[in-house]
């Protein structure tokens, strides 16, 4: 299935914590992120995808398109799914995440806006965040991959229609392009998995000093 | 589930891509169309009846064993977003250390080169290719005068720059915290504890036999033993990689070990062609020459370029004298990419003992390295990655053993400084070479390197009496310089399952 990005704009990340700001020691460790979609119609959310930094737990509101003109609520979709197993150690704390439409517990269409809420229990990080977050909607079903029947199986059982004149007989040409499509396949496939063997340059390997690049 | 299903047939998707380029899949080809002639096999149930022969001929475990081989190899794939370098190493932080690592090692061979005024390659002249051709089966004991080089690195030089690894993230403060690791290791890598190792290696707890304790001269040989070589024998028969993986988790009868290597890094039987640069003539090894000819087979195979794929390490370039920045000269050095360090040649040494064919030799390191020993000389925080075991050992220690760990710290002697040498190396050159065998043929059944560092947690665990009474790291050293004597399996039988803590 096909994905869309839709463009959105991330706002920067809001720490709560409890009493004074200024005089208080310790780090959050709740932020909020949220995340609106300007110029877009309310769109119905395939996929969201980023890059972790040392979130360990990460909870997700949605707030949809209400019809007329009842207020809009936030509604949680995602409660406190784990990112990181243990959050003192680094298991999890860069991986590349992505969250899909079933998982969410609640309907994804007509989506408006969201909040992501990121936690991290550990005292022991200096910061935590999420980075290159995106937002997919469902894009156009894309054409099938897979080989058309009229092309795999040249020999049918119903009657073949009238062939027209001067026209090459269908079956012949389906099963010669088959076996074009079967050689272009095994060449794509050999051709990142063959081993070179080779380490010099025409018969050259004289070589002064290593690069630093 | 959606997810799952797409997860699988990415995986599969990614290991028919890696078999369809190798050898097995043209012999599979060839197979099949041999096949054809057969009486058994009809045009109307072509498909069916070809899978059928595959299966009574032994192909299909053929098969199967390369599948499995990948899989114990590859890391999954990754997220479609994530860059090749997160393959290799998905921390930032490491890398760059990995990346500052590897530029020192290259000024280091730079400047050689240019103090001893020698390039880095060039092609042997006519005269010194002949005389390399006549000196090849006494390479060992005629070699050119390298009094001048140093070795390009040594363990301790690496075990500094392991020391000094910090994440920028994390709390790095001098106030002691909760999660202080008195240790010389400060990076927070994910370790496991006693309960979790007793779990991963069930089988050498005390109710399962094991070679290297129940095969000992007072156990008769009828409770454990002769069933054990039995099975063993049963397990090369049937050629499945991971049935021999998991039996060979108690064990490796000696007479087998040879076979049972071979099958669970799915080494074929079929002589390769080992491309050996200096000479294509028959050769005789004798045993002193294997290491030399080996290691230069070695440096010079582009096959083991691959596995930079999941290693953090990047292999050295360099440029065509006189090309310097243009794309199309610039080649990997060494060809393989792995710069060895002191000591490199201890992890081809052991293997010498069980195969004397020159290619399966040659082979069998090969797939070691691949596997698992590049772990032990590159900055990663993979599970068996040395900074791992590293951390596995001193967090064993400090938890299990608080107050052997305490004194230690306290005269001087950080455990790991000694133990270092030992894990770096594999053990290789401090264990007796069957009870190496025995270690290693845990590494290979259990796909993990981590029994080293239980391992190097257990023998300070066994000295721990004479230990407590050193005064100095040089007295330490001492009570800790000899593991000849030492009978592994029971050293970890002990430590993990036998323990009062």
């Amino acid at each position: 299935m096909s994905r869309v990005l839709v463009p959105c704009h991330v706002k920067s990340t809001v720490a709560l914590q409890v009493g004074d700001m200024r005089t208080s020691q310790g780090r959050p460790g709740v932020l909020v992120v949220d995340v609106t979609f300007p110029n877009v119609a309310p769109f119905e959310l395939q996929e969201i995808t980023f890059k972790n930094y040392y979130t360990a737990f990460l909870s997700i509101r949605v707030r949809h398109h209400t019809p007329l003109h009842t207020p809009s609520k936030w509604v949680t979709c995602l409660r406190d799914h784990c990112l990181m197993p243990d959050p003192h150690s680094e298991e999890g704390a860069q991986e590349y995440v992505s969250l899909f439409k079933h998982q969410m517990l609640c309907d994804m269409s007509r989506v408006l806006e969201l909040r992501l809420i990121l936690r991290q229990p550990s005292p022991l990080w200096l910061s935590f965040t999420v980075e290159e977050l995106q937002i997919y909607q469902q894009g156009p079903k894309s054409p099938s991959l897979t080989f058309p029947k009229w092309l795999s199986h040249p020999v049918s059982n119903e009657q073949p229609a009238p062939r027209l004149e001067g026209l090459p007989d269908p079956s012949r040409v389906s099963s010669e392009v088959q076996q074009m499509w079967a050689l272009t396949e095994m060449i794509r496939a050999s051709h990142t998995s063959t081993r070179i063997g080779r380490f010099d340059v025409d018969g050259c390997y004289d070589l002064n000093l290593l690069s630093y690049t | 589930m959606l997810q799952e299903e797409s997860d699988l047939s990415l995986i599969i998707a990614q290991i028919v891509q890696k078999l369809k380029g190798s050898n097995l899949y043209a012999q599979l080809e060839r197979q099949a169309w041999a096949c054809l002639q057969r009486p058994e096999i009809r045009l109307e149930s072509l498909k069916e009846d070809i899978k059928e022969f595959f299966k009574a001929s032994g192909w299909e475990k053929k098969l199967q064993n390369a599948v499995y081989s990948e899989l114990n190899v590859y890391p999954l794939p990754s997220h479609p977003s994530a860059p090749p370098e997160h393959l290799k190493e998905p921390l930032v932080y490491m890398r760059k250390a990995q990346g500052s690592w590897e530029k020192r090692i290259l000024k280091s061979l730079n400047s050689m080169c240019t103090e001893l005024s020698i390039p880095l390659a060039r092609k042997r002249p006519v005269g010194e290719q002949k005389e390399l051709l006549n000196k090849w089966n006494e390479m060992g004991t005629d070699e050119p005068d390298l009094s001048l080089f140093r070795p390009v690195y040594a363990p301790k030089d690496f075990l500094e720059v392991l020391i000094n690894l910090r994440n920028p993230n994390y709390e790095n403060g001098d106030s002691l915290s909760f999660r202080t690791h008195l240790g010389l290791i400060q990076v927070p890598l994910k370790v496991k504890d006693i309960p979790e190792l007793k779990e991963c290696f069930v089988e050498l707890g005390l109710n399962t036999g094991q070679l290297g304790i129940d095969d000992s001269t007072q156990v008769p040989p009828e409770l454990f033993e002769n069933e054990h070589v039995r099975i063993g024998q049963k397990v090369l028969v049937q050629q499945d990689s991971a049935a021999a993986q998991q039996y060979i988790r108690q064990g490796s009868p000696t007479a087998l070990r040879a076979e049972l290597w071979a099958l669970i890094l799915n080494i074929s039987s079929q002589p390769e062609d080992v491309k050996l640069t200096a000479s294509n003539d028959d050769y005789y090894f004798v045993f002193e020459d294997y290491l030399y000819q080996v290691l230069l087979c070695f440096s010079r195979d582009t096959s083991v370029l691959s596995h930079f794929a999941y290693n953090s390490a990047s292999p050295p370039k360099s440029y065509i004298r006189g090309k310097l920045g243009l794309e199309e000269y610039a080649v990997f050095y060494p060809p393989n990419g792995v710069i060895p360090f002191h000591g490199f040649s201890m992890y081809v040494a052991p293997l010498c003992f069980l195969y004397h064919e020159p290619y399966k030799l040659y082979q069998i390191f090969r797939e070691m390295y691949v596997r698992f020993f590049f772990r032990l000389h590159s900055i990663s925080s993979h599970p068996s990655g040395i900074v791992s075991l590293c951390l596995l050992f001193e967090t064993l220690l400090q938890t299990y053993l608080p107050q052997l760990f305490y004194h230690l710290r306290e005269i001087g002697a950080q455990p790991l400084r000694i133990s270092f040498k030992w894990m770096v190396r594999a053990f290789s050159g401090y264990l007796a070479t069957d009870q190496l065998l025995l270690l290693w043929d845990r590494i290979l059944g259990y796909n993990s390197l981590e029994i080293l560092a239980v391992l190097a947690a257990a023998v300070f665990a066994f000295r721990a009496v004479n230990l407590m009474e050193v005064t100095s790291l040089a007295a330490a050293e001492a009570v800790l310089a000899d593991l000849s004597t030492l009978k592994v399996m029971p050293l970890l039988q002990i430590f993990l399952f036998a323990t009062v803590t």
